[in-house]
């Protein structure tokens, strides 16, 4: 099994947050895993993203030219990362933020997202982040449903019931998108 | 807490600092800098934990005397900082080697010269491993090429810096620093070093002092050609990763993270059927010398690879036999590497 990734968007849409669950969540399940979150002096509303390679053997580069899939959260991210995903791979776009005519990448296959939307209604619209992290899950197999509903638990230290309610709700309704594309 | 399992998707960085306390180090000194701030952060969360000491110096120089002090008395300490903030610290490293003293050094390097940025870069190979201060001295230097070596070569540190007595470096980047990947955490097997020279006070015994000043007639000769053959002693501790060099047709050499993005170009290499492999050097002084002759008796071909314009290639060149090809890639900062760049690099010059 290899799986790779790239999330990007800007500072404040919860991309590194997303890329760091579910690199705790590929250790939980015993693969080996590397995050590596691009920062530089970037901070709110610049740019961020991150890469995660996940597989059953020994990874070498934690940085990868080609992804197998691309999460883009903002228009630069779908122009720096759109291109670079592999042919026969997937690029997840935020349709709530990009329009269709914007997206001119050819050859992956292609979902729009409307993440803020899914995310009002899984009951926070600012769980955008969340929406693509389900939509994910339901496209791949790269990690299960429950794992990652541990690794959220174990990640963000949260007790808060209401709070790990909401964004289990929003991975779902993620996942649910994912799998039928409504 | 994390430390509770046996596993932590945790950051170079945080490795570094666990890896260190779990060594016994108990007294960090460090001032701050990017991009290694999570190791005075989990030193200054749980160094306090264990009865260790955190402080924040007023600078990095500071910091490296504080190390000396700390360190002259026996006791396990460490300071961290990277490129410019090591560039201070190279007075007080030499008179540590100078005075015999050991000290464990973290450099998570940024790129240069100057301030530079903040992105990877191996810069700072001469300045490892050539002394970096004044005077003819060395440090033994242990380069990491994944979060689980962060770990392991800083505990390795601490047991070298009190076998030869003199500091060690550990020598990252930025992009080791920052990335995460699960980390198995592993007992510390305490080694015993008779610390005779410690300065622990002279009640009922003799006075004795550190010192790095000798100015009798013969005397510095002496101490220099004492050093010369301690750091020749530190050969037996050399240590590298050989990877595909069964039938191996070209050999790439590399460290640290430009070693481990070069793990996948090699396996890219093998599964289009050319025949490379890759020798990474862990230790980067004393360097892998004889492995390298050895290997260069089959190999005709090598290619040093590094995030710079040119520094470990002269290493590679020193080891190898006469009529060697060593060609060299090297990658100025300002760019992550990536396996498919290095991947063309070897395609031109992999022997026809």
């Amino acid at each position: 099994m290899y799986f790779d990734l790239i999330i990007a968007g800007f500072g404040g849409q919860g991309v590194m947050f997303i890329g760091n669950l579910l690199a705790h969540a590929a250790m939980l399940e015993d693969r080996k895993v590397t995050y590596m979150p691009v920062y530089g002096v970037e901070m709110r509303g610049g740019t961020a993203n991150c890469t995660i390679v996940v597989s059953d053997e020994d990874i070498g580069s934690p940085n990868i030219t080609n992804p197998i899939v691309s999460i883009v959260m903002n228009k630069p991210s779908l122009v720096k990362f759109g291109p670079r995903v592999k042919e026969d791979g997937l690029l997840l776009v935020n349709s709530s933020l990009i329009k269709p005519d914007e997206v001119e990448v050819k050859g992956p296959e292609i979902m729009m997202v409307p993440s803020i939307e899914l995310a009002a209604e899984a009951g926070n619209d600012r769980l955008a982040n969340m929406i693509f992290l389900g939509v994910l899950l339901g496209k791949t197999e790269v990690v299960s449903l429950e794992t990652l509903k541990q690794a959220l638990i174990e990640t963000s230290g949260s007790t808060n019931e209401e709070l790990l309610a909401i964004n289990t709700r929003a991975i779902e309704r993620g996942a649910a998108f994912g799998r039928t594309g409504s | 807490m994390e430390k509770k399992r046996k596993k932590a998707l945790v950051k170079g960085n945080e490795a570094v600092a666990m890896g260190a306390i779990e060594a016994g180090c108990r007294f960090y000194f460090g001032y701050p800098i990017t991009p290694q701030n999570e190791i005075p952060e989990y030193m200054s969360a749980h160094l306090p934990e264990v009865g260790g000491t955190f402080i924040q110096a007023e600078s990095e120089i500071a910091s490296i005397n504080m190390l000396l002090g700390a360190c002259s008395t026996g006791a396990r300490a460490m300071t961290s900082s990277s490129s410019p903030g090591i560039s201070l610290k190279q007075e007080g490293l030499s008179y540590m080697a100078g005075s015999e003293i050991p000290g464990v050094v973290v450099n998570m390097s940024r790129s240069g010269p100057g301030l530079g940025g903040i992105s990877p870069s191996q810069g700072d190979y001469f300045q490892a491993t050539r002394g970096g201060g004044h005077g003819d001295y060395r440090v033994l230097v242990l380069a990491p090429d994944s979060v689980q070596e962060c770990y392991d070569l800083t505990m390795l540190a601490f047991d070298m810096s009190d076998k030869y007595t003199n500091p060690v470096l550990v020598l990252g980047d930025a992009m080791l620093g920052q990335m995460k990947e699960p980390l198995e955490f592993k007992k510390y097997q305490p080694k015993k070093f008779e610390k005779k020279w410690a300065l622990t006070g002279a009640k009922g015994r003799k006075a004795q002092f550190l010192k790095s000043l000798y100015l009798d007639d013969g005397e510095l000769t002496v101490h220099n050609w004492n050093l010369f053959a301690k750091y020749k002693r530190m050969k037996e501790d050399i240590r590298y990763e050989a990877l595909f060099l069964d039938e191996a047709r070209l050999v790439v050499v590399a460290f640290g993270s430009m070693a481990r993005v070069l793990k996948s170009s090699v396996k890219m290499a093998q599964d289009e059927g050319l025949k490379v492999g890759l020798i990474r050097p862990i230790t980067l002084f004393p360097y892998p010398a004889e492995f390298i002759r050895e290997t260069s008796l089959q190999v005709k071909n090598f290619l040093a690879m590094e995030l710079n314009t040119g520094q470990m290639v002269e290493d590679v060149r020193l080891s190898v036999e006469p009529g060697t090809q060593v060609d060299f890639f090297g990658l100025p900062p300002g760019s992550l590497p990536a396996p498919d760049v290095f991947l063309k690099e070897i395609k031109k010059v992999y022997p026809e």
